[in-house]
């Protein structure tokens, strides 16, 4: 072959190299095309909106936004001693503006949050703003109230400047910046939000658990069953997997009740009293009974598709070369389920701390969940950057997880039904 | 499940004692669904078995909540039932399509950044539902569609289309190509190819998507907690404040329905994923 005909080419005289890579980039376009319309649509519709989120739970332009000139003529003190005048005359003139637009009640709000005391003081300041005479703000404003001279107050004035906040986030964890700038816990019986979150992690792993410990005898015994036993034993997996969420914690609810059927079959055979029914809902207990029979079959359907594969001549193999039951079980068996028992795992407990409706039907007080948290923020108290902010941790812990169960199973392995 | 003969005592014991955990799994799973059965025809206002059911008297059974839910006044099942089947429709059909077209381009190996692509696009069936949810309420409260049919029907296309993704791409992964390059290479332009020859080949997996979608739509509620407004309520929210406040019997007739409902949803997609594994020739 001579050196001129090196390249190869194709009929048309290009070289095939390039001729077949404008072949690939086509194909790519191509695929990436069929993909456009759902990604984009999830894009704007989903993705974005989580951003959203993001950007709510950091926000904190309120303030600044209200003090431009406060905080422009802030940036050269230092915070040690009392601000100089230009910083009072600053402020009064933005406030004097916030009062003649009527926001000067969400500023006292905004600014109580940071340090209380803020709300009498603004009032007064209002009422005797109105007499100022022009020039000397520092003196006019030190002598309405005894607070204004004092440095911690425009100290207080100066950590709001920044339009970023991770309040939302400390708060979520039960922690504030105090005014040193330190971040500190909330006192001890006030620890709500760890309390939740130590709980989420809790049910769902204890949920987790439970269903491994049933999961794994049935999906072993599916697995095992000639077809046509184990097709319809699968219905009893299966049926439960598509019925409705709410319909199966109705069940729930009917049978854990005081008066409901669990309760009456105790009492029929004397475990307990009639007049001394155990409660089984609103509580712990119901959060537990009714979320592990609501994510057993995401637990059994992976370990059943893993079971399935292992060929049974193994454990006749381990057992004739003399391994009792047991031992084979332990060292043959077990090992090669172990990757459907990671995706089972992990599946139910991404599922299980993320759970809303049946810990707040079935929970109770005792029995809800970090979720159950951000609805009530949500809905209730309307702040929405905090719900935003809890919701956005609770997803790093999920993607975090979500993570590992793509570098284990690969999402592409996930089977449904 | 029978023992050889020559099997030792205990391992025997172990053997009936794996057997009995089992049934009891098996129980602790599926009887849960079957209380709801007996108590929707009861007779009484109560939620627990009346000392006539528990003797069978006909007379402690009746269809009293059935016909409560269809004709009672103010009831709100007949607007509810509507809804929900208005938007899970529109909301499959929404899915469906995205979702096959998707996975054709997934399927592809010359598809760019194929992981990246395909986690994004199954997150929000791994997002919890409460973040998706606010999520989605802030996108649709901007867009000016909350407390819409719309809006509604684009969130539940957020929540299906990864079931519908999955399926597909399964389906797809068994599909011989060659023969839509022999369609190719006939003349066929690729619409065509894709109608006559791809379709009808993955059409099990893209109709067992679909009822995953489906089901999705018709049982959500988290999310719809968030959009909807009086005019679009659904089954799962007449439940959720039914639970919420008073436990109804009708609502157990509600429950009743449904379970036959997800029956035969159960049977179609058993018979169609048995039917996709045949086509594609695996054998399990």
């Amino acid at each position: 072959m001579s050196s001129e005909t090196g390249k190869i080419l194709t009929t048309d005289g290009i070289p095939l190299e390039v001729s077949l890579k404008k072949a690939e980039r086509k194909n790519k376009i191509k695929a990436f095309l069929l993909v456009a319309p759902l990604l984009l649509f999830l894009l704007i519709t989903y993705i974005f909106p989580i951003g959203d989120m993001l950007m709510r739970s950091v926000d904190d332009k309120m303030v600044t936004e209200m003090l431009p000139k406060t905080f422009k003529s802030m940036e050269k003190w230092d915070g040690n001693e009392m601000p100089p005048e230009e910083v009072f005359e600053a402020f009064y003139l933005d406030f004097q503006k916030l009062v003649e637009e009527k926001r000067d009640g969400k500023l006292s709000t905004q600014l109580n949050y940071t340090k209380n005391g803020f709300k009498s003081i603004l009032k007064k300041l209002r009422r005797k703003a109105k007499n100022f005479e022009e020039g000397n703000y520092k003196e006019q404003i030190m002598a309405v109230h005894k607070r204004w001279a004092d440095v911690e107050y425009w100290r207080a004035i100066k950590r709001r400047a920044p339009a970023f906040t991770s309040a939302k986030y400390l708060k979520g964890m039960d922690m504030y910046k105090n005014e040193e700038g330190e971040i500190v816990s909330v006192e001890e019986d006030r620890r709500i939000h760890r309390v939740l979150w130590l709980r989420t992690l809790e049910i769902a792993f204890f949920v987790t658990l439970l269903c491994f410990l049933m999961a794994y005898p049935i999906a072993h015994l599916l697995a095992t069953l000639p077809m046509k036993y184990s097709n319809l034993l699968m219905i009893c997996v299966l049926l439960p997997f598509w019925t409705s969420l709410l319909v199966r914690t109705a069940s729930w609810m009917i049978l854990l009740q005081q008066q409901g059927v669990v309760n009456d079959f105790f009492v029929m055979i004397g475990l307990v009293a009639d007049d001394n029914r155990p409660e089984m809902m609103y509580n712990k207990t119901g959060t537990y009974v009714a979320m592990t029979q609501i994510l057993l079959p995401f637990m059994v359907l992976p370990l059943y598709s893993v079971m399935k594969t292992i060929s049974p001549s193994l454990m006749r193999a381990g057992k004739s070369l003399g391994g009792t039951p047991f031992v084979t079980f332990w060292k043959v068996y077990f090992p090669l389920t172990i990757p459907g028992i990671g995706a089972g795992c992990l599946l139910v407990f991404i599922l299980a701390i993320g759970y809303y409706i049946t810990p707040a039907l079935v929970g109770g007080a005792s029995g809800t969940l970090i979720s159950n948290q951000i609805a009530f923020h949500m809905k209730s108290t309307l702040d929405w950057s905090f719900a935003s902010a809890m919701g956005l941790m609770l997803l790093a812990g999920v993607l975090a997880i979500y993570w590992v169960y793509n570098k284990l199973v690969g999402i592409d392995n996930i089977k449904l039904g | 499940m029978a023992l050889p003969k020559y099997t030792e005592p205990h391992y025997r014991i172990w053997h009936y004692v794996y057997i009995f955990i089992c049934t009891c799994v098996f129980f602790f799973l599926i009887a849960p669904l079957f209380v709801i059965f007996p108590l929707s025809f009861n007779a009484e206002e109560f939620l627990s078995f009346s000392e006539g059911m528990k003797n069978l008297d006909p007379d402690a059974f009746s269809l009293r909540w059935y016909k409560d839910m269809i004709y009672g006044t103010k009831n709100p099942w007949g607007l509810a039932a509507k809804n929900s089947f208005i938007i899970a429709i529109f909301a499959t059909l929404g899915s469906v399509l995205l979702g096959t077209v998707a996975a054709l381009g997934l399927s592809s190996r010359h598809m760019p950044y194929k992981g990246l692509i395909m986690a994004t696009l199954i997150s929000p069936m791994i997002v919890p539902l409460i973040i998706s949810g606010v999520a989605i309420f802030f996108f649709m409260a901007k867009a000016g569609l909350a407390a819409t049919h719309t809006g509604i029907v684009l969130a539940h296309i957020i929540l299906g289309t990864p079931f519908v993704v999955i399926t597909v791409t399964a389906t797809l992964s068994g599909f011989d190509h060659s023969v839509t390059r022999a369609a190719s290479s006939l003349g066929s332009d690729p619409v065509n190819t894709f109608m006559k020859i791809t379709l009808p080949l993955i059409l099990p997996g893209v109709i067992s998507g679909g009822l995953f979608a489906f089901v999705t739509s018709f049982d959500e509620v988290v999310v719809v907690l968030f959009l909807a407004g009086l005019e679009n309520t659904t089954i799962p929210i007449q439940m959720w404040t039914g639970l919420r406040e008073q436990l109804s019997p009708t609502i157990l007739a509600v429950a009743t329905c449904l379970i036959i409902l997800s029956t035969l949803i159960l049977v179609t997609a058993e018979l169609l994923r048995r039917r996709s594994e045949r086509l594609r020739g695996i054998n399990r």
